[in-house]
């Protein structure tokens, strides 16, 4: 440790394991004074989890973190804020019902002969707020004020606790630009006065506008830290998604192969407030490729092509026959099938057990009174257990107890028991330990080869590129792109990502 | 069925358990009687009279699956009974009055389904509407007194003997076969799980998700207009006051000493069942035990709340420790 010394915030080999998979390997953090520190990476990349490590939400396996050269344990979020290190989260987890200053004293109210002393609290409320800029009434109700002042309040409430390390989780997520501007004003005083603010978010603009120094995390490892003026938005892209800029792919592209006969068409497809229309052809063993960062509307695309979201523009066309997809069963009806990017929300019924969840959209499809027999749900959960290597000892067991990887298969057999002809994969691999994620990729290709049309969102370049025949790039919640042949490389994907898009000027944010 | 035997154990043992006290306050307890070509004896008594919260339950361990609840089935007991009533009293043949008190509780069932799935309601409000307004329709029916008959076929109901059973324990049996076969015979047990247990997930499979839901309410509402039929026609008349007052509880009881988490997910007709027939003979066994009658309530209670610590999962790693220590010496 170096340069430990000049650091606020040392944290070094921070390590958490869950169930099958290491949310958290060995990665480092360091936090200097006065600066503004952007902590990046796609989902499960492991940003929550060191969050949750420095924070003492949950223990760490391994590593330490020192603050100010001084060792600190966190056991508890209340213990890392009497320590200094305090975190504001997008769903403001304050208490909506109590007043303002209630908010920013909970739990270390001011007393005065053993009663709270109300009138000194909102004094006090005022004083704390003025100082942000934020002349409003203590007393009043905290619901009563917008997303955005609760979060300033959150903020506000943070600083009053004498935090040195101010942790800020998708803070801009929910406010509009005027907004964004306040906090970002706020957060470069707060630097200047000598904390160190880490702001993790996935809006890249707004990291250049503010921070200082990027740590980008990817697959629960420390991808590298630089500084924000010295890396390139193309590099920090690469980093994020996993193209180094000069590393050669040790993914083999696959031969070039007579494209299949169309089968869905995908024509200015859209739906307010989610995704802006986009137009898409999938053929019969074909891979369309979906990249995009966080939040760019990849997942949303997913979800209209599906039905779980009713598009209001643009239509689908299956076969050469237009179609309305009501909801999933429609699309099911057609041949679809969809692996949602959440799995343990979206995707396994953790209760069921294997074999029951496996079954379960063949028998969705058949309708509740064609019973598949349990002898015949036995052979078909036995079947796919082999087939996709899924590793249990029998398929009576609760699905909840699988590791990521075997859920994921299990899920994918859950699709491929309904011999689907479009399979839509939302990060078939996030998440998923080293085994089973090759294993999947294999399982994609092979499908692929069978004739399956795949729809796959990914937000790993390399492989998308080794895989999809052609790849859509979606960027703030519209189509920016879409490569074919030989323009499919990881270079061009990022590229398409970071360039900006042609649009109207107040487009942002909304 | 090994896998139900094992979830069924140790509610056969408190079965047994709640026998055999039965049998201490009143040693004929056991004893079978055949008197004019009808059972009697203690056990028949305890399965007749808890006909009604078995009904109950076996409608309510679905909706209590799909993590829902229905408040409203007492007093969709006391409507249907009212219905009943009142089409005899009208003049209309007694299977005309069964067929309007069932056509009732469907109506009744679906307007709760209704109220949860299309309006997103919770349950627990949505059925609590018709829970308070349902008294209130009853009485609207009968006029605000006790609607008596004398239908002898309305009556029968209750009474009738068949097989030398009692027809409400025929019916209250058969009912839990036919929902048992419908939930298991079919797929429709294991959607009803999925959308308990993940809605979002279950939906995305393709699991009709608003039919399920609105289905396990109207069959709720079918049983309960089936338990309320066996109340009018025990007492040969519609009480809207009191007919099915507070069962609504019991038949929820019932369910979770059954097994079912009100958190949804897997659920059991037949433990259901269970669940119903011991309430009713802790019921009976305190009654006929001579203590003093305000002491029954708090004597319940007091049994309920220590088979539920029991049956929490805070207490099974200490009994399953337990029990794998007895094995281990029994071994020895």
């Amino acid at each position: 440790m170096a340069d430990g010394a000049a650091l606020l915030l040392a944290a070094r080999g921070l390590t958490r394991t869950y169930p099958g998979v290491r949310a958290l390997d060995g990665v480092d953090l360091s936090l200097r004074a006065g600066e503004i520190h952007a902590l990046l990476g796609e989902n499960g990349a492991g940003k929550s989890t060191l969050i949750n490590l420095a924070t003492g939400a949950q223990p760490m396996e391994a590593g330490s973190i020192h603050l100010d050269g001084r060792e600190v344990r966190p056991k508890s979020p209340a213990d890392a804020a009497s320590n200094g290190i305090v975190a504001v989260y997008q769903e403001i987890t304050l208490l909506p019902n109590l007043s303002v200053a209630e908010n920013i004293y909970l739990g270390r109210e001011p007393t005065r002969f053993g009663l709270v002393d109300r009138a000194k609290m909102r004094r006090d409320a005022a004083t704390v707020l003025s100082r942000f800029g934020l002349s409003i009434d203590p007393a009043q109700p905290l619901s009563a004020f917008s997303t955005a002042i609760q979060q300033l309040i959150a903020i506000a409430r943070a600083v009053d606790m004498s935090a040195r390390v101010l942790i800020l989780d998708e803070p801009t997520a929910s406010l509009d630009n005027a907004e964004v501007a306040v906090l970002f004003r706020l957060m470069r005083e707060l630097a200047a006065s000598g904390m160190a603010v880490l702001f993790v978010t996935h809006f890249l603009d707004q990291v250049y506008e503010v921070t200082d120094r990027i740590t980008v995390l990817r697959g629960g490892k420390l991808v590298g830290e630089r500084r924000t003026a010295d890396l390139p938005r193309l590099d920090l892209v690469a980093m994020m998604l996993g193209k180094l800029p000069s590393g050669d792919s040790h993914l083999q592209r696959h031969a070039a192969r007579e494209p299949g006969a169309p089968f869905v068409t995908v024509n200015g497809l859209g739906k307010r407030h989610l995704v802006a229309p986009f137009s898409a052809g999938i053929r019969q063993g074909e891979v369309l490729g979906v990249a995009g960062l966080l939040g760019s509307g990849r997942t949303e695309t997913a979800l209209l092509l599906f039905g779980a979201e009713r598009a209001d523009a643009g239509e689908i066309i299956v076969d050469g026959e237009p179609v309305t997809l009501k909801g999933p069963r429609d699309a099911i009806r057609l041949g679809f099938g969809f692996c949602p990017e959440d799995r343990k929300l979206d995707g396994i019924v953790p209760d069921l057990s294997i074999g029951e969840n496996i079954v379960l959209a063949l028998q969705a499809r058949l309708g509740w009174m064609k019973r598949l027999s349990p002898a015949r749900q036995r052979e078909l959960a036995d079947t796919y257990i082999q087939l996709l290597n899924i590793r249990t000892p029998d398929a009576e067991k609760p699905i909840q107890l699988l590791s990521g990887g075997n859920q994921q298969k299990a899920l994918l057999a859950r699709w491929l028991a309904t011999k689907p002809r479009l399979l839509i994969l939302d990060e078939p691999t996030r998440g998923i330990d080293v085994g089973a994620h090759a294993e999947i990729i294999l399982l994609l290709e092979k499908l692929r080869d069978e004739g399956m049309a795949l729809y796959v969102i990914s937000s790993e370049v390399e492989e998308v590129a080794a895989y999809a025949d052609r790849v859509m790039v979606m960027r703030e919640r519209r189509q920016a792109g879409m490569l074919t042949g030989g323009d499919v490389t990881p270079a061009a994907i990022i590229d398409a990502i970071v360039t900006p898009v042609e649009m109207p000027p107040s487009g942002r944010a909304a | 069925m090994s896998g139900w035997f094992m979830a069924a154990r140790s509610r056969l043992v408190l079965l047994a358990l709640v026998l055999l006290a039965n049998v201490l306050v009143a040693p004929g307890f056991l004893e079978l009687r055949l008197v004019d070509g009808r059972l009697f004896g203690g056990i028949i008594d305890i399965l007749n009279r808890g006909a009604p919260v078995m009904l109950l339950a076996v409608g309510m361990a679905p909706v209590i699956a799909t993590r829902g609840i229905d408040l409203s089935v007492g007093a969709v007991m006391a409507i249907a009974g009212a219905v009943a009533a009142a089409s005899v009293n009208a003049g209309h043949t007694w299977p005309v009055a069964v067929l309007a008190a069932l056509g009732t509780g469907l109506a009744c069932g679906l307007w709760n389904g209704v109220l949860v799935t299309i309006f997103r309601m919770q349950p627990i409000v949505a059925t609590l509407i018709l829970m308070v307004a349902g008294r209130g329709i009853a009485q609207m029916i009968t006029q605000g007194r006790v609607l008596t008959f004398t239908d002898d076929g309305l009556a029968g109901v209750s009474s009738a003997t068949l097989l030398g059973l009692p027809l409400p324990v025929l019916i209250a049996l058969a009912a839990a076969i036919i929902t048992g076969l419908l939930v298991r015979a079919t797929a429709l047990g294991l959607f009803v799980e999925a959308v308990g247990t993940s809605p979002r997930a279950a939906r995305l499979a393709g699991v009709p998700t608003p039919g399920i839901l609105i289905g396990v309410y109207v069959w709720s509402g079918l049983m309960a207009a089936l338990a309320g039929l066996i109340a009018a026609a025990d007492i040969r008349g519609a009480d809207a006051n009191n007919a099915g007052l507070w069962l609504e509880l019991d038949a929820i009881l019932a369910v979770v000493i059954g097994g079912t988490s009100l958190y949804g997910g897997r659920f059991s007709i037949g433990l259901s069942v269970l669940g119903a027939i011991i309430l009713q003979g802790m019921r009976t066994c305190i009654l006929r035990s001579g203590l003093p009658p305000e002491l029954n309530l708090l004597l319940m209670a007091l049994v309920i709340a220590l088979v539920l610590v029991v049956q929490s999962p805070a207490c099974q790693p200490a009994l399953s420790h337990l029990t794998a220590r007895l094995t281990k010496r029994r071994a020895a």
